[in-house]
Parts: C-alpha cells; structure tokens; sequence
C-alpha cells in the first residue's frame, strides 16, 4: 500500500539531495572537525559551507547561528541562556498556544521562581497585541511567541512583536520551526532577537537544528565543555547533520516559492474538498493567517483517534488534536485555547502538507474521508440535534463537564 | 501509536452489535462529548432473565469502541444475574488486554452494563445516577467510583487510577484527594507516589492578616489559576474581609454555567485546606 504522508508539521522526509550529501561523512570522513590533522581539520569547511546555506535561507550572518540538537534544544537554550544573565529579571512573556518545547520549559521556570504570562489567542488563533503591550513590565526580561502554530499553522506577526519588545527594550525569542522554509524569512530586516531551527521539519535530518542569536546578545551557554560553537555550544560538531541542515537550507530556499504557491493551492484543494465533502466539518484558524501547508479541521460528533485508525488503514498519515492521540486525557491545549467547542475539539484532525505532496494524494483523501467519517458517525450516538444536550454540564449533573461553557 | 492487540483492532475495524434497540428492556448511557467518549447499552431479555439481544452506541476512540464491541460480546446469552458479574477486567482479558492508558475504556464498558442493568430492575423508572462525592471535577469522577476501580483492579498509584477512570487526568487539583482514597483502600503500603503539597502554612501559628491574603492569592495562583487558564478562563481576589474570600471569575469562566455549582466549592475547599478551615468564599457577581 502506498503512504499518503500529510503529517510534514510532525516530521518530513529526508529530501534525497540531503541524505547524498550526507553520506560521504557517515562513511570515509568520520574526522573530528577540531582535530590539526587535515582528516579531520578539513571538515571546518563543510561546517562553514553549511552554516553559510542556513544563513542565506534566514537573512542573517553565519556566525549568527549556533548549531544545535534540534528545535526543543534551542528553545530551551535561548530562553535559559537569556534568563541566566539577567537575574533581576524575573518576567517572561509567552502565549498558551506554545509548543511544549517553549511552554514546558517557561512554566518550569514559573516553579523556579519566575513570574509568567501566557497570552490568550482569540477565535482564529491570533494574539492580542495590546495584551502583549500591556503584559510587559520593568521586570520583563523575554517575549518568547512562535512564529507559526504547528497544529492550526496560524501565523504570528512577527515584525509587529519584534517592534513592540524592541520598543520595551526587550529581547524576543520565536520558535520558528514551523516557519523556516514555508514563509520567507529575513532576520537582517526583522526586530528577532533569538530564533530556533529544527533540521527534520524541512527535510533534513533528525537531531540537528539551529539557534540564531543577533549578534551583540549576550547568552550563557547551554551545552558547556569543548570550544566549539564559538563557546556557545559545546560537543563535537554532528558533521553529516550540519552536512544535511545546510543542504535542506539550500534546498528550502529553491522551492521556497513553490511552497508559497504550488503546495497553498494542493492544501486549499484539500481543505475545499473536505468541507464540501464532509458534513459537520469546520476549519480551525482562518486560511490567509496560516502557513500555506497546514490545515486543521474539525469533524464534529466523532473522535479524532478512531477517525486516524481509519485513515491508517487506508496508508493516509494526518495526526489529531483529540485527547486520545496526546497519551494524556486534555485534548489540544492550542484549540482550547481558541475556544473551539467540545464537539469539535476531540474531531480534529491536522493535515500538513510538503512540496513532495500530489494532486492524485490530495484528491485520493478527499475521496476517502467522507466515509471514514460516515463509518464513525453510524456507531455514535451523538448527531448536530442531540449534542448540545448531551455536552450540557447542567443537562447530566452526574457527569460534570471540565469548567467551561 | 498505541500497541493494540489484534483483537481490539478487530472489534474497531468490524464492531459487533452496532445499533439500537427501540423496545430495549434496559438502556444505560455513561460518558459525554466533552469528556471525549461516551458509550450507550442497550438489551433485551426473555421470560427467564437471560439477554436474547444486545446493542451499543459509541462515541470514542479505537479501544472504546473495541471495549464497546467486547462488551456486547460477552452479555449475550448470559442471564441478567451472569451478566452482573462481568468486570472491566473480563473486558480487557476478552480483548486481549488493552493499553495502560486506555484501561478507562474498559471500565467505562463496565459503568454502561451496571448503569442498564440498574435501568432494568426499576422497570425503566430509574436512569443510572452516579452516587458519591465528586473528586475530580474535570471528569465529573466519584470517590465511589475511584475507591471501586481501585479496589478491582488493585491500583497503587494516581497515575493508574487516572488511566483506569480518568480522575486526575486534568488540572491535576484533586491529586491529593486521589492519594489519600488508594491509601484507604490499600493501606499505607499501598501509596507509592509521593504527592507534592505545596505551600502548606505552618500550623498553629494564627496568621496575620497580610500573611493571610498572601497565602490566599499564593494558593489561588499556584492551586487554582492554572487550571482555569489552561482552559481560557481566570478568577481575580477581589478582597479578603476576616475569612470571607470574596473571587470574580473572567473569560470563560465567567460565562460557564458549570462555574457557579462547582468552581466557587473548588476554590473554598482549596483555599481551606491550604489557609485556613474556617475560608468562606463569595463570588462576586459583575
């Protein structure tokens, strides 16, 4: 059976370029790029080369970019190493739509002592800017907002942010990974202070990602021991890794405009089809705020595990912001956080698309869904007449629904 | 990915029993939308008591549907008296065992027969009620309830209880409650997981009244807030007169009706086990 993969938001595939280039340094030069032997010292220039593919694709210096294990690592590195050298500061700013890798880490710091804000979003996904002006105080010492959503794609305005922390004199962090290689990025022009990079969401490898840092901001290492990283980064230099971030950089710059274009057309197909084809279907977070990959969509009255069993079968990979899929019992705190109601939040379902995405995939997951869905729908008890009553605290007092209408 | 045995993906992929039975002789529904599964049994039984047809209803997950499946499975044939024996065990054995984290499905195929069953022998009169005091008000789950599958299934820690009834799974507010019913049910060794209770005052000391409002904005911001946030809403100390407590709720919170039955005996009980027994709280209204 052939694999429909629409879960490139989660993790996308090596691009074929980056694993040939890869290769040659997980086979003959297995050099340490620290070493005064040419086997090794030569390696510098494929580190070089790579961070100056990166580099070109964010708009930024090469030395501006420490290279690191991933997207989580650079969270966690540029909002500790921030906070570390700023001990009278004990504020941070974020939103409650974060990805665990920032709002874990932040309400870690809340138990350590910090004060924290996490900013609401409204109906579509979109901040509050002047919640966000009047959240920052003398003690703020960092915003930390992503750049783009990875369960709805909601984008957030990254140079009105930028501005407002640049104005208070206070530095920002974005998440980018879910923005670097969809939407066009140049951070010589844009007020970021901090920016967080993961290699396997834009076909590149695993376990490497970048952590970009305007140059003139002070940061204490996260990762201590060897020199490498121009001290900020300590470890030897993962080289097929740095290898194979530089070239999916390379390549994410080519296709950026296919991104843009061709892959928005392919997911507005998709999302078109579904909500024609699909009763009871509704979108989460409005399409010209999103990332042109990603859709989230609502199936109302069923549950979002039992419609990705389904699809699983049918080869199609989509993941759920249901309750069931999270291995905890909340379902998605992004889309409580936009308020969507009860009997779509356990329904939903995010399809994100790449550039190696078909039109004969898109039209094959319209065709499909509307009977995964019907299939569901005829166990459940529960249709558009009924739920209300059902999902009513008030109606069942011996079933209280969690405190919110 | 959940590891689910080739049964359950069978009873997913092929349910048996799906369906509804107009003139059932007992009809039991547990579960609801917003808790994210929710399941109905129906049947039907001869002269002799013994159930001739069986059918559900679901809404949930694979394994809920599966444990739905199992369940129908299991009833027929079997007399009302047989059918009361049926565990959430003899569930998940016919299953072929289900995740840890997904025992609560199999319990839930159990309140549904109970709740049926009960519906049966009042002739109809009587829709299944859950008895006991709420503990975990974020899945509406009763101390009964968590003290029954604790002592089914053996439970030692809150993380089984919660994977086995939910209880716990949300805001994380009646953990200690949870604790303390395991360690009545099983005795002190029965207690694995250490609790953390923060913020505890000192006892004996009378407080000031400035150390009592901090306490009270201390235990409403670590004990109480998060949780509201978490789902969009807030509360604000509005002021503390002696020990009236007097809190407004906003954003969500404001607007739910589930908040004036339950929120303001949340925040009291919170505020009096971590301040004081004596806390009245009044919720201002705008």
């Amino acid at each position: 059976m052939k694999t429909i993969y629409l879960d490139n938001n989660a993790t996308s595939r090596v691009a074929p370029e980056v694993l040939d280039a890869m290769l040659p340094y997980l086979k003959e030069y297995y050099g340490n790029a620290s070493s005064m032997h040419t086997f090794g010292g030569q390696l510098r220039h494929q580190i070089d080369a790579a961070r100056q593919s990166a580099a070109a694709l964010l708009g930024c210096e090469p030395d501006e970019l420490i290279v690191t294990s991933g997207g989580t690592e650079s969270d966690n590195a540029a909002i500790r190493g921030v906070l570390r050298l700023r001990p009278q500061q004990r504020h941070i700013i974020t939103t409650r739509v974060e990805h665990p890798a920032v709002r874990t880490t932040c309400r870690q710091l809340q138990r350590e002592g910090y004060r924290l804000t996490e900013l609401g979003v409204d109906g579509q996904g979109r901040l509050d800017l002047e919640a966000l002006r009047q959240a920052i105080g003398p003690e703020t010492a960092l915003i930390s907002v992503m750049w783009a959503n990875n369960e709805t794609g909601v984008i957030f305005p990254m140079e009105e942010i930028g501005q407002i922390a640049r104005d208070a004199g206070v530095l920002f962090h974005t998440d980018a990974v879910q923005a670097v290689g969809k939407v066009p990025i140049n951070l010589r022009e844009l007020p970021v202070d901090l920016l967080s990079v993961s290699g396997h969401k834009l076909h590149g490898p695993k376990g490497v990602g970048l952590l970009y840092v305007r140059r003139g901001t002070s940061l204490s290492p996260f990762m201590v021991g060897g020199h490498q990283e121009y001290g900020k980064r300590a470890g030897t230099e993962n080289v097929p890794g740095i290898v194979g971030l530089g070239k999916a950089c390379e390549l994410a710059q080519q296709h950026l405009e296919h991104e843009m274009d061709g892959v928005s057309k392919l997911r507005d197909r998709l999302e078109d089809g579904l909500l024609s084809h699909c009763l009871d279907a509704r979108v989460n977070g409005e399409r010209r705020y999103r990332l042109p990959n990603t859709t989230n969509i609502s199936f109302e009255f069923v549950e979002g595990e039992a419609i990705l069993l389904l699809l699983d079968r049918l080869g199609i990979c989509a993941s759920s912001g249901s309750a069931c899929t999270s291995g905890s019992l909340e379902p998605s705190h992004v889309l409580r956080a936009m308020g969507v109601p009860f009997t779509a939040v356990h329904g939903s379902i995010r399809f994100s698309l790449s550039r190696y995405t078909t039109e004969e995939e898109v039209d094959y997951v319209v065709r499909e869904m509307p009977g995964v869905i019907e299939r569901l729908r005829g166990i459940s008890m529960f249709t558009e007449d009924n739920a209300r009553t059902a999902a009513a605290p008030q109606e069942r007092p011996e079933r209280l629904s969690p405190p919110r209408s | 990915m959940w590891d689910y045995t080739e049964k359950v993906k069978d009873h997913f992929f092929n349910p048996r029993n799906v369906g509804v039975i107009d003139d059932a002789d007992g009809v039991g529904e547990v579960g609801s939308l917003a808790c994210g599964d929710a399941l109905k049994l129906m049947f039907k039984v001869d002269e002799a008591e013994r159930i001739t047809d069986v059918k559900f209803q679901t809404f949930g997950c694979g394994s809920a549907i599966a444990s739905a499946s199992a369940l129908t499975e299991l009833l027929k044939g079997k007399t009302v008296a047989e059918a009361e024996k049926i565990t959430n065990q003899d569930i998940a054995a016919y299953l072929g065992g289900l995740p840890e984290q997904k025992m609560h499905c199999s319990v839930m195929g159990r309140e549904a027969l109970e709740a049926a069953i009960e519906n049966f022998r009042t002739g109809g009169r009587v829709e299944h009620k859950l008895s006991g005091k709420v503990v975990c008000t974020c899945f509406g789950v009763t101390d009964e309830e968590i003290r029954r599958v604790v002592s089914e299934n053996n439970l030692q820690t809150v993380e089984q209880v919660t994977n086995y009834c939910k209880a716990g799974g949300g805001c994380a507010g009646c953990h200690t409650d949870i604790a303390a019913i395991i360690k009545e049910v099983q005795g002190e060794q029965g207690l694995q997981q250490v609790v953390e209770r923060p913020v505890a005052p000192a006892k004996g000391k009378p407080l000031t009244n400035i150390q009592r409002i901090a306490l009270v904005q201390r235990t409403l911001d670590e004990q109480v807030r998060p949780a509201l946030q978490a789902d969009g809403g807030d509360l604000e100390l509005i002021d503390v007169d002696g020990s009236r407590v007097i809190i407004a709720f906003r954003g969500m919170c404001a607007q739910c009706h589930a908040a004036e039955y339950t929120m303001a005996d949340v925040v009291q009980a919170k505020l009096r086990e971590f301040v004081g027994e004596e806390i009245e709280v009044e919720e201002q209204k705008p």
